[in-house]
């Protein structure tokens, strides 16, 4: 065993490290050492994260062979530049949410229960980083549903609070299942063609199938799977229920990283294992995932501007936002790609400091957050409200924040391809964006707080995460060049592994 | 060549793929259109079903027999690789489906129905008293933008 074993193995340990720390952690009684376990847990794949990152910017092209059974009868990880990006932003939020969760998922579920709840979550990081990094068709379901299983586990646990939440979990855990099998059918007639599930073999083998329909119908049926895990509308009707009454910490890991995945996987299937039959898939982004992109962009921010509780509206524009990165990849140039890539990561940023702001006001007031409640909020706790409206600006979208470069980039890869109208539908659209974060500004900042309103004590705890997300949001605005080179970098491997 | 073969005999000859389709559509249809919430997963579970057949069927070998070695070099094996997939598919099967039970047993304890529609019912009631007393209270002091902050924010507690 030297140093070197541990570089060898760096893909299978970002998802090794997080399940077998997940049987352990539900065997601990006490609920802050087991959060010390998930800490140590997002903590390492942090930072094989991190080494990923670095050796693929060298530009090679992990690849690990699990059980060291070569492709295709093995099962392949391979990590290239677009993994590494996705990989990095998924760890490192799930990291931040980690530590924000010590407090809000103590004071939201019973303390019995804390331990299993750090075990589910260490379960769903552990399944969406390996949904990321398999090579393999049907492995990749496989994760899938370990994640899944786990997100409805943590979302079910918000029932101690509001039973609402158990009907959310339930839905998500019926339709997810549903997504899941569809896209099973598709590998399933990929397969009877080709007789592979290794993505890289079945690029190979897939334009040499003279049964076109064939490959047509797998690719609907796995495309249309990835949808619904990606809440891409209209199949999105899980999302709002799930992430509004699932505990404040769970909202914020699972906005934060559980789509983006999904979204990945999306992007994988369309360039990497249909590469090589451009007419198929260009056909389904042309006619389905740009305009139900649109669709999604309008319906979520207009579904926002009438949400009245805020965890719901957050949950909303998020449907928004996720119509944001699919229209990039939808549009398929190198552009459009790595402005849905650059999108991932920033989003990832907004949405986890945004749930995370509302988490912290909700463990302050101990009651559902609403636009009203929310009413002087700006001076009983500044420092909350501040990093909230940092990264309130960046969903909208204002210069010098991360989600500025977000649409600035989208909006170039746009014109490029002379989308005129898909450009004045984006703007307009953010401009619907200010609709509803104004309202929570005004309430905030404008109003002034119910006489007897209680004191509040803003906990470092629970600001130390969210300043580091606001912080990274005005970074990230500022000098966007790494971003966007790993970005650029992303949408190259995507569109050449393809051919 | 496929042409001349009446499509009735194609039919006969791949009933298997005949009664995957039909489990499939059922099971979606159950899925989507009962309120009864077991329902819904017994449902889910054939949707999951009729899809372990069709791999099933994809790797059987014409003539081949189970995939053990014989020893005899002529012998024809069917593909061993699609029962070991759904191996793995029906392991998944079972997690989804016993979680779904469990969560259906905690909602029965909640709400003390498992009939979608009643549930959701009572789910639409949760949200209503908060917003009747704003109501209430709004008609008091209607006009007055800052008393009426000042209730709503009072109604939020």
């Amino acid at each position: 065993m030297s140093i070197y074993a541990i570089f060898n193995n760096l893909p299978a340990l970002l998802v090794v490290v997080p399940l077998l720390l997940s049987p352990i952690t539900a065997l601990i009684p006490i609920g802050r050492l087991a959060w010390v376990v998930a800490l140590f847990g997002s903590g390492v794949s942090v930072i094989v994260a991190i080494l990923l990152c670095s050796l693929t910017a060298s530009g090679i092209r992990i690849t690990y062979f699990m059980g060291n059974w070569p492709p295709p009868w093995g099962i392949e990880f391979v990590v290239d530049s677009a993994t590494s990006l996705t990989v990095m932003a998924m760890t490192t939020l799930a990291f931040l949410a980690t530590l924000f969760a010590d407090r809000a998922l103590s004071a939201e579920i019973a303390a019995k229960d804390v331990g299993k709840a750090y075990s589910a979550w260490l379960l769903a990081c552990g399944g969406l980083y390996g949904l990321v990094m398999t090579a393999d068709a049907f492995n990749l379901f496989v994760f899938l549903e370990i994640s899944a299983l786990a997100s409805v586990i943590l979302i079910a646990l918000g029932a101690g609070r509001d039973r609402r939440a158990l009907i959310a979990a339930y839905n998500y855990l019926v339709i997810g299942a549903v997504g899941a099998t569809f896209y099973v059918i598709g590998v399933g007639f990929i397969y009877a063609v080709t007789g592979s599930l290794n993505m890289a073999d079945l690029a190979d083998r897939i334009p040499d199938v003279e049964a076109r329909s064939i490959v047509f119908i797998g690719f609907g049926f796995m495309v249309v799977g990835m949808l619904v895990k990606a809440a891409v509308f209209p199949v999105h009707i899980w999302l709002p229920a799930a992430y509004s009454y699932a505990p404040s910490a769970v909202s914020t890991l699972l906005a934060a990283i559980a789509t983006k995945a999904a979204i990945y996987v999306l992007a994988r299937i369309v360039f990497t294992i249909f590469g090589g039959v451009p007419e198929v898939t260009a056909l389904a982004l042309e006619w389905v995932v740009v305009p139900l992109s649109i669709a999604g962009i309008f319906v979520g921010t207009i579904m926002a501007i009438y949400e009245r509780d805020l965890k719901k509206m957050l949950a909303f524009s998020s449907i928004a936002q996720i119509g944001y990165i699919t229209l990039g990849i939808g549009i398929a140039t190198s552009a459009g790609i790595a402005a849905g890539f650059i999108h991932i990561g920033n989003h990832a940023l907004i949405k986890g400091g945004l749930f995370m702001a509302v988490g912290g006001i909700f463990l302050a007031t101990g009651s559902r957050v609403s636009v009203m409640s929310m009413t002087g909020i700006g001076r009983k706790m500044p420092l909350t409200a501040t990093a909230f409206l940092i990264c309130g600006f960046s969903l909208i979208g204002l210069p010098l924040t991360a989600g500025f470069i977000s649409k600035l980039y989208l909006v170039r890869a746009l014109l490029d391809n002379d989308n005129l109208v898909i450009v004045g539908l984006v703007l307009a659209s953010s401009a619907l964006s200010v609709m509803y974060l104004w309202k929570i500004v005004e309430v905030m900042w404008v109003r002034p707080a119910p006489v007897d309103a209680l004191e509040i004590n803003e906990r470092p705890a629970l600001y130390i995460p969210l300043w580091i997300i606001a912080i990274a949001n005005i970074w990230l605005g500022l000098d966007a060049s790494w971003l966007v080179g790993a970005a650029e970098a992303a949408a190259a491997s995507l569109l050449g592994a393809g051919g | 060549m496929m042409n001349e073969v009446p499509l009735a005999v194609i039919l006969a000859e791949n009933w298997n793929y005949l009664v995957v389709i039909t489990l499939m559509m059922s099971g979606l249809f159950i899925v989507i259109s009962r309120f009864n919430l077991v329902k819904k997963l017994v449902g889910l579970s054939i949707f999951q079903t009729s899809v372990f057949l069709f791999y099933i069927s994809v790797g059987k070998v014409a003539g081949g027999t189970a995939p053990i070695i014989t020893g005899d070099p002529d012998t024809l094996y069917s593909n061993p690789l699609p029962h070991v997939l759904i191996l793995t598919a029906i392991v998944v099967g079972v997690a989804t489906t016993a979680l779904g039970l469990a969560l259906v047993l905690r909602i029965h304890a909640a709400f003390g129905s498992i009939e979608e529609d009643e549930v959701l019912a009572m789910k639409a009631e949760d949200g209503l008293p908060r917003v009747r007393r704003i109501l209430e209270q709004q008609g008091d002091r209607l006009g007055d933008r800052q008393g009426q902050a000042v209730v709503e924010g009072e109604a939020e507690k």
